[in-house]
């Protein structure tokens, strides 16, 4: 028997991508959230709220990246370059608002603000880089012979724009559930208006960008149905799930708000995040840099990938186990007196 | 400049400010661990309160290990698109195992250890210091092996496509140079923490010599410097010996070597020159490189020159970083044997000098490290895998000017972090463990909160 270790491969990556998206995602989402805090002691149980998690999030990032140089180096090394700006400009956004979680706890008076405003500014252009990212990569890249082959700024686009205001919106959607999870009283409150204005942000941001994709590339059209101005019902059909599960989610979000309930609107964000990301699955599977090189040419050596995996059965499972637990261990509210002594 | 230069001294750059941190955190990681398992097998609160406090300065060291160390595993790409293309098949999977074995553990129990002490018992607590310790040597393992595998390639095979792929997975991990250059990196990592403690110990014991948590931190640094900075240097022989039987270029470059021969001499101090295919003066001592590096005065050494010159490491910077490595290497074994001496004649605190001379050598780890690094790679130029794949071939189809851009950026941010975080770290050393916090303050904090800190995770006490 032999397994489709490329195949299995896009999967895994996939898994990590996502829950890079959504863990991270809540914490960025945080940080944005911060200038909009009332008080100083609201901001640091902000803080508290992702303090023991944070680096545990960043690390799927960290495994997104090394994840995509071994076992699709093809696509790591036509992406990386291409997207070079806005992946330096994440990595300078993520060393700064990285260092301000620790910074900030010694900083005196001037320190303690410039770490502040670093953990906020660092979010939110880590956050609007990601989302160029990503629509520089929905765009596609250019390729020839397996390299990239484009210039400096292909990823600059109306596209990439509203894209990267949809991330930075979903994130801020993200991190005020997180909020009404893990706070109480006043803040707990902001975070349900915050969660209230994100959620119509991302509503909107979300049907102007699947209009805008559709004419990004026809091929998507296609599967969507539209092809040279007609409309097929049946394939549209197969993917009607998808934006489905994406109304339902917001509908969570503000049925969760409409109750009071501080938990639905975390979990109707997830659902929305978990609908654009099938979306991006149904528009490109089987590629990995859109329409240019599919999984399979950009897979790296079966013996590598075997390798890996045999690992990745054991270390995975692990990985989740005592994710899990340390999210189980750090459950519940944390206190706004807990951040001043 | 081109991309390429430029690609290079950024890449050089911003991983010689990255091992700065785990060359502390490794350290630290495994002192906190014994200072845990301390306290708890003897109950005596001196290591409590040194744990808390050095817990405050590897929480900060660690920040910015973590974020220095995500910038490099996307630098790989955005730089050097061509080596990770190339290499993927054999490397990938080396720095995966280090992301899914280590990273993780790393960062999920730092967490723990950090904000844990209300949430979890004493043993699980310990549990999770334990695990990060873990978590940094087996980090440490699989990037040393990567490397290994760059600085002396075996056990591959090449595709259609050039790519490298392996063959026996066995030999790629633990290839020829790897067990010495792991070994010498770890120690390298214990012996730059313990000067670090040592400093900080004796620059509180300046001030009050009857400090105690500082006597204990400066009593265990010295064992550390007795015993492994004697240790280091037998290590660093044994990876000399090895380099010198796979990578004959770099030896003779870090020993200023142009013709071969036997009998080959040392040379103290010396210039070499790349244009003048020669040293423009030396300080030497006969025959002494023959027996150094090949255990035998007769031993056949390669100069430089039998090299084509394109293919000739830059001599001169490898020549003084590697003296300087050794240089500090012997100043360590010194101060550990000045350090013994003076414990068992009545304690290292009674004599000024000594307590100066352990603050003076506090940085010299970091020093000694970054040296060591840059002949470790300046001395695999001009190859990124050493003599299969070039270094000029392997940069991204990028611009000069978005390198240019970038190594702005990180100059300017490194640059912030790097000396907010020292003057934080300082700072810290400089109040000392006494006013740390008297560990088990509870009150004032609902229970179960999860961190009485938000402020001060250093402040938790355990329950
Ligand atoms: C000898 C040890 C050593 C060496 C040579 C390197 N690192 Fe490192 N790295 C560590 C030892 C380490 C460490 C001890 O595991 C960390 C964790 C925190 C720290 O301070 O260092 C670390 C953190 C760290 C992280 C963040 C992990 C997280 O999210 O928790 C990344 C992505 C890298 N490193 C990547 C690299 C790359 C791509 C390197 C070389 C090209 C590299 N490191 C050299
Ligand atoms: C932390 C320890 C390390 C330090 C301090 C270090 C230092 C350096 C330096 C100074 C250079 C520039 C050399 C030159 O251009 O002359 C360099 C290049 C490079 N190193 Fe390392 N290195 C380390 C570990 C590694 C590891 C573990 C890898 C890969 C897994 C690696 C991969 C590279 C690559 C790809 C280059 C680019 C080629 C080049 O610039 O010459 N290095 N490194
Ligand atoms: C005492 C005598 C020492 C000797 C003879 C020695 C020897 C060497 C040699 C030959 C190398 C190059 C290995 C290679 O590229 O294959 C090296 C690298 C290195 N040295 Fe040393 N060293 C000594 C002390 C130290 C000290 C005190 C430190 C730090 C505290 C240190 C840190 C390093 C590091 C980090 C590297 C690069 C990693 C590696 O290649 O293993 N060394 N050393």
């Amino acid at each position: 028997m032999s397994l489709d270790l490329p195949l299995i491969w896009s999967g895994v990556l996939a898994l990590a991508v996502l829950l890079y998206v959504l863990l991270d995602g809540f914490d960025l989402g945080v940080g944005i959230l911060f200038p909009f805090a009332r008080s100083p002691a609201d901001r640091d149980v902000m803080m508290s709220a992702i303090a023991p998690v944070w680096d545990g999030n960043e690390t799927w990032l960290v495994l997104g990246g090394g994840g995509l140089f071994a076992a699709f180096p093809g696509a790591y090394a036509v992406l990386t370059p291409a997207l070079y700006y806005p992946v330096m400009t994440m990595l300078l956004a993520l060393v700064l608002r990285g260092v301000a979680f620790e910074f900030r706890l010694h900083g005196r008076k001037r320190g303690k603000a410039f770490w502040t405003a670093a953990f906020a500014g660092g979010s939110l252009v880590a956050a609007l880089s990601q989302g160029l990212i990503l629509g520089g990569f929905i765009q596609g890249v250019t390729v020839r012979d397996g390299a990239f082959a484009g210039g400096p700024f292909d990823w600059l686009s109306p596209y990439s724009l509203v894209a990267a205001a949809g991330l930075v919106a979903g994130y801020v959607l993200l991190g005020a559930g997180w909020l009404m999870i893990k706070s109480e009283d006043e803040l707990h409150g902001d975070a349900r208006t915050w969660a209230r204005r994100a959620v119509i942000a991302v509503a909107a941001i979300l049907a102007l960008i699947s209009l805008m994709t559709l004419r990004v590339h026809p091929q998507i059209a296609e599967r969507w149905g539209f092809v040279a101005g007609d409309f097929h019902l049946p394939a549209f059909l197969r993917l009607v799930a998808i934006p489905i599960l994406g109304a339902v989610g917001l509908g969570v979000v503000l049925l969760g708000l409409r109750r009071d309930s501080h938990h639905l609107p975390f979990a109707g964000a997830v659902m929305v995040f978990l609908s654009g990301y099938a979306g991006l699955a149904a528009a490109f599977f089987p590629f990995v840099v859109p329409y240019a090189l599919t999984f399979r040419q950009a897979a790296s050596a079966d013996n590598a990938l075997a390798l890996v995996l045999g690992g990745l059965c054991v270390l995975l499972p692990a990985i989740l186990g005592y994710t899990v637990l340390v999210y189980w261990l750090f459950r519940g509210k944390v206190r706004a007196d807990a951040g001043n002594h | 400049m081109s991309a390429l230069l430029l690609s290079r001294l950024q890449f050089g750059f911003t991983i010689a400010f990255h091992i700065i941190f785990p060359s502390f955190s490794i350290g630290l990681a495994s002192y906190l661990a014994v200072l845990e398992g301390l306290w708890l097998a003897t109950k005596r609160d001196v290591f409590l309160r040194l744990y808390m406090f050095w817990t405050k300065i590897f929480a900060l060291a660690f920040g910015m290990g973590v974020v220095s160390g995500v910038v490099l595993s996307y630098q790989i790409g955005t730089n050097w698109s061509v080596f990770a293309a190339k290499t993927a098949p054999v490397l990938g999977p080396l720095l995966a195992f280090e992301v899914l074995a280590a990273f993780f553990l790393e960062a999920s129990f730092l967490g723990v250890m950090l904000f844990g002490w209300k949430r979890v018992g004493r043993k699980l607590h310990f549990a999770a210091t334990a695990l990060v310790a873990f978590g940094t040597l087996t980090s440490a393992f699989w990037i040393i092996s990567a490397n290994s595998w760059m600085q002396h390639p075996v056990s591959f095979t090449r595709d259609e496509s050039g790519r490298f792929i392996a063959v026996d997975w066995m030999q790629v991990i633990f290839s020829p140079t790897f067990p010495s250059r792991l070994g010498h990196m770890v120690l390298a990592a214990y012996l730059t923490t313990a000067l670090a403690v040592g400093a900080a110990s004796a620059f509180q014991l300046l001030r009050d010599r009857t400090q105690p948590e500082s006597r204990v931190g400066l009593r265990m640094a010295i064992g550390m410097f007795a015993l492994v900075a004697p240790l280091q240097l037998f290590v660093g022989d044994v990876a000399g010996k090895v380099a010198a039987t796979y990578q004959p270029a770099k030896v003779a470059a870090l020993e200023g070597l142009w013709d071969s021969g036997r009998q080959q001499p040392f040379h103290i101090l010396a210039w070499p020159d790349r244009d003048l295919q020669g040293n423009r003066w030396e300080i030497s001592v006969p025959k002494m490189g023959s027996w150094l590096l090949k255990g035998d005065v007769n031993a056949d050494i390669q100069g430089l020159k039998a090299f084509p010159r394109a293919d000739q490491p830059f001599s001169l910077l490898m020549f003084y970083a590697f003296r300087a490595m050794v240089g500090l290497g012997v100043l360590m074994i010194l101060l550990g044997a000045w350090g013994v001496i003076l414990w068992l004649t009545g304690g290292p605190e009674r004599s000024r000098a000594y307590l100066w001379s352990a603050v003076v050598m506090g940085p010299m780890g970091f020093v000694a490290v970054v040296c060591g690094w840059i002949v470790a790679e300046v001395g695999r130029q001009p190859y990124v895998v050493y003599g299969v794949l070039r270094t000029a071939d392997a940069v991204s189809p990028i611009r000069a000017s978005q390198v240019s851009a970038s190594l702005l950026g990180f100059l300017i941010v490194y640059a912030t972090v790097f000396s907010v975080g020292a003057l934080y770290i300082l700072r810290l050393m400089a109040a000392g463990p006494a006013v740390a916090d008297a560990p088990p303050s509870a009150e004032g904090h609902a229970p179960g909160s999860p961190l009485g800190l938000g402020v001060e995770h250093g402040g938790e006490g355990p329950p």
